[in-house]
């Protein structure tokens, strides 16, 4: 986020697109309708009408994947109507006259058609983004899980910078991370191209920073390769080992049954892990790893707050925590990375990253700090680009395309599948089905249908069915409700018996390489009555009275 | 600025009511409605006060604190109308500390000790029926003392709506809905209405009996869900080694605000399921091992791939879930010890 969680509550306008808010970050959600209660407007954009929308002034249903088309579209308008802060495009951004030219292309009856959206719809809401400052867009996994997705990403910075809304209190670019600690480990340097801190490995200075620090040579300038690329090249062979940290990808990776061929063809896999998950059986060692509650250490959260994680009861067994096992394997191969409590490991993370350099332990006693925190005496930072500053130096604008997902309905598999996660579990609920009562909040996986269609197929809530991609086959139990529109199925991964990534596609964003979770096609067929759902399977909804 | 509290020159700042100066300077005045997160709402009556020059008994939580005027709290006419204000309470409903799951931390027992409340009059009316419907709360009315707390916490503190006052007067209670049991409401069991409750009437079904208030160590951590970063109390049971419940810390990013997962998905760390020792794979069965063999296998296995095939054979990938620490451990040894930059976490799935 470029801003903090606790300014959404004084927004004014809120953009959100592509986050179920209230399911998947349920305490920012907690946030934005106060925020709506103070009198802020809300504009949920969103191919689903999730539960968010019963707050909104305005929900504008897009079609899935046309996110592109729907921002070109309204920074169309904008500009057609000199509705663009002019002064701040002038002195804090470059490359605004191509921006102008690609979104030329962008009329209101082609975004209209592309979008489903309405031409009136689409006018309305650019009207709405230049008659109230500053916006705070808030977006999710929705945006960026496309093959477009760093097109989308960038199509939403291109809005702000034209609304001149970065840089300001509730204003910004505010991605919401899905995981506790995803936004530490990039901080960290689990990335292929940078150490912590975001310090480039390319960069000849940082390399040789860290060879001296860490009393090695020759660290590796090349860049490596992502996750998704280290399976498929375990499938090509030329990725022979992996030791995977905590998580469970034959669950979490698109296109299961290619996860598992890429498993299978890796020649030595580690895991280090609290649970024997679906990926255990794949592994050739398993270490037990200490789980959240027996860990010492710290999480950097979606508004890069960095707080600490405290151990508060014994392990189980004999589990270890993952930094001890990273040490005693290297010093069995010849490099002692010398540590000895978890603290070791911060302080020297910490002499090594600029941005972080403030952030003592001692510090976030209490409460965790904001990076960047370059000194001790540093207050944190809560929100970025400040009057318009940008890293590096002007706003880049990015004339960007609108091109179609990976895969889109045909007569073999006429259903949309979009994918994501529920209010009741989380991931693979390796956490949540072993918590006490979290099963019996949700305790199967149902696939979402719209009335329209389920009244076409003679499916009601309960049956069973059959939903195919070009890829897998999964049986679960129907939900019918309006949160889908015609034509549009959803489903989660919460759950190994019928998990949506049998059916999703392995198609990559050419540059995060991010998967299209969000978008895939397929075929749904009755595949026998159900029970109604039990009163306490009824999946409740976040509803006004 | 000053004002004369019992007759004490106490000093004040703009905006404080008389409530935050007396608690500033140590002077008691029980409240029950009031929260700091909540704030005056009037509704006790227990935090009344006498004014010089103002008529009747005023409510410290909503007067503001004003330049030169004499305020009383400890009076007969204050305690008396406190006590009967206390009394009355217990007497309306089954206040049973010995087996209520709020002792120690019930705000209206702390009250009736601090007003040396002994014996109260014993209740009438049949206990009314609890509502234990929902898998994580147990509301129970005989409890309830009509704060609306929880309903300032459901309705505007986290927007969920689903709690609200049911009938008037004296039969006035909290519903959730169009009061329909919490299990087929449209409660999402998120728990901010029992943080914020001041009495046993809302509780945690799952910790009910596991632990006094006073034995369980309190732990400051963050919650390990999604990646808004709660800031969360564990309530810990050092000799049964468990987590017996969580609340919300009231610092940013979510002043006290949990979800359900955050307060209420907890016990997987005490999972019988859990790994509990290395295990290597020996003739495609898992078998238990010494982490010593573990390790010396392991890192023969890495250094005959390292010398076969070169550090870009190896990927790393570092969990999002853990630590910092753990991912920065990930990174350096795939960087200094493998020698390769092949090193990802799940941020991009």
């Amino acid at each position: 986020m470029t801003n903090s969680i606790q300014e959404l509550e004084y927004a004014k306008l809120l953009f959100v697109i592509g986050s179920n808010t209230t399911e998947a970050h349920p305490v920012i959600s907690y946030y934005i309708k106060r925020a709506v209660r103070n009198g802020a407007t809300m504009i949920v954009n969103d191919p689903r009408r999730i539960d968010l929308c019963q707050w909104a002034s305005h929900y504008v249903q897009i079609n899935p994947g046309s996110d592109v088309a729907y921002i070109n579209g309204l920074m169309r308008e904008i500009i057609a109507n000199e509705w663009h802060d002019k002064v701040y495009v002038e002195k804090f951004t470059e490359g605004f006259e191509e921006l102008r030219k690609t979104v030329e292309g962008y009329t209101l009856e082609r975004t209209s058609e592309i979008t489903g959206v309405s031409v009136e719809t689409i006018r309305e809401v650019a009207r709405i983004l230049h008659e109230i400052h500053p916006a705070s867009v808030v977006y999710t996994l929705g945006i960026t899980e496309h093959i477009c997705g760093v097109d989308n990403v960038r199509s939403l910075a291109n809005l702000q910078m034209l609304l001149g809304n970065m840089g300001f209190y509730a204003g910004g670019l505010n991605p919401l991370r899905g995981q506790n600690n995803v936004q530490g480990s990039c901080d960290m340097g689990a990335l292929p191209n940078v150490f912590c801190g975001y310090q480039r490995v390319d960069d000849s200075n940082a390399r040789r920073k860290f060879e001296k620090a860490w009393n090695v040579t020759g660290l590796s300038p090349k860049p490596g390769i992502t996750m998704t690329e280290m399976f498929a090249d375990a499938l090509h062979g030329s990725v022979k080992a992996l030791l995977i940290a905590g998580e469970n990808v034959i669950q979490t990776e698109p296109h299961m049954a290619h996860t598992i061929r890429c498993m299978e063809a890796c020649e030595f896999i580690v895991l280090s892990e609290i649970f024997y998950n679906e990926t255990a059986p794949y592994a050739d060692v398993i270490f037990p790893d200490r789980a959240w509650g027996e860990e010492d250490g710290t999480f950097s959260n979606t508004e890069r707050r960095m707080q600490r994680v405290r151990a508060a009861v014994k392990p189980q067994g004999d589990a270890r925590s993952h930094w001890w096992i990273m040490n005693e394997l290297g010093k069995r191969m010849g490099v002692d990375m010398k540590f000895e409590t978890s603290n070791d490991v911060w302080e020297e993370m910490r002499s090594l990253s600029p941005g972080f350099n403030g952030i003592t332990r001692e510090r976030i006693e209490t409460i965790g700090l904001q990076w960047p925190c370059p000194t001790t005496s540093h207050p944190g930072t809560p929100f970025l680009h400040v009057g318009g500053s940008f890293t590096r130096g002007k706003g880049l604008f990015a004339a960007i395309e609108y091109s179609p997902p990976a895969e889109t309905p045909d007569s073999d598999y006429p259903f949309w599948l979009s994918t994501g996660r529920r209010l009741w579990h989380y991931h693979t609920g390796t956490q949540t089905h072993n918590s006490l009562g979290m099963d019996d909040l949700f305790g199967e996986e149902l696939i979402e249908i719209s009335p329209v269609d389920a009244a076409r197929l003679g499916i009601k809530t309960g049956d069973w069915v059959r939903a195919s991609s070009r890829r897998g086959t999964i049986t679960l139990r129907a939900w019918v409700i309006d949160r889908s529109p015609e034509g549009l199925c959803w489903t989660s991964f919460h759950f190994a018996k019928a998990c949506a990534n049998e059916l999703t596609i392995d198609a990559f964003d050419p540059i995060s390489k991010t998967a299209e979770y969000k978008v895939c096609a397929i075929h749904l067929e009755k595949a026998a009555d159900g029970e109604p759902l039990g009163s306490t399977l009824v999946p409740r909804r976040q509803a006004r009275p | 600025m000053e004002l004369t509290i019992d007759g004490r020159n106490v000093p004040f700042r703009a905006g404080q009511t008389v409530l935050d100066v007396a608690r500033e300077n140590g002077i008691y005045i029980p409240t029950l409605c009031w929260h700091p997160r909540i704030g005056p709402s009037s509704r006790c009556r227990l935090c009344i006060v006498e004014i010089e020059g103002t008529r009747g008994l005023q409510t410290a939580c909503s007067v503001l604190a004003g330049s030169g005027i004499t305020v009383r709290t400890d009076t007969e006419i204050v305690k008396t109308a406190r006590r009967m204000t206390v009394e009355n309470l217990l007497y309306d409903g089954h206040h049973d500390c010995i087996a209520c799951e709020a002792n120690g931390r019930c705000e209206l027992q702390d009250v009736a000790y601090r007003l040396g409340i002994r014996e109260y009059p014993v209740v009438s009316e049949p206990a009314q029926l609890l509502d234990d419907s929902s898998a994580m709360i147990v509301m129970d009315p005989n409890k309830c003392i009509v704060c609306g707390r929880c309903i300032i916490a459901c309705n505007e503190i986290v927007g969920n709506d689903v709690l609200t006052f049911s009938q008037r007067g004296y039969r006035t209670k909290i519903v959730c809905d169009t009061a329909v049991p919490m299990a087929e409401s449209s409660c999402v069991q998120c728990g901010e209405c029992l943080q914020l409750c001041p009495t046993g009437a809302i509780t945690e079904k799952k910790s009910a009996g596991k632990g006094r208030e006073w034995e369980l160590e309190k732990v400051n951590s963050t919650c390990p869900y999604c990646g808004v970063g709660c800031q969360v109390i564990l309530h810990v049971d050092r000799a049964a080694n468990r987590i017996v419940r969580i609340s919300g810390r009231e610092v940013p990013p979510n002043d006290g605000m949990l979800c359900v997962k955050g307060r209420f998905a907890y016990e997987f760390t005490e999972s019988p399921k859990r790994l509990t020792k290395p295990l290597i794979k020996k003739d495609g069965k898992h078998v238990e091992v010494s982490w010593d063999e573990a390790l010396d296998y392991t890192a023969r296995r890495f250094k005959e791939i390292k010398e076969k095939h070169g550090a870009d054979a190896f990927g790393f990938i570092a969990s999002s879930r853990s630590t910092n620490e753990n991912a920065y451990a990930t990174m350096k040894f795939s960087r200094a010890v493998i020698g390769t930059n092949n090193v990802d976490n799940c941020a991009r799935t």
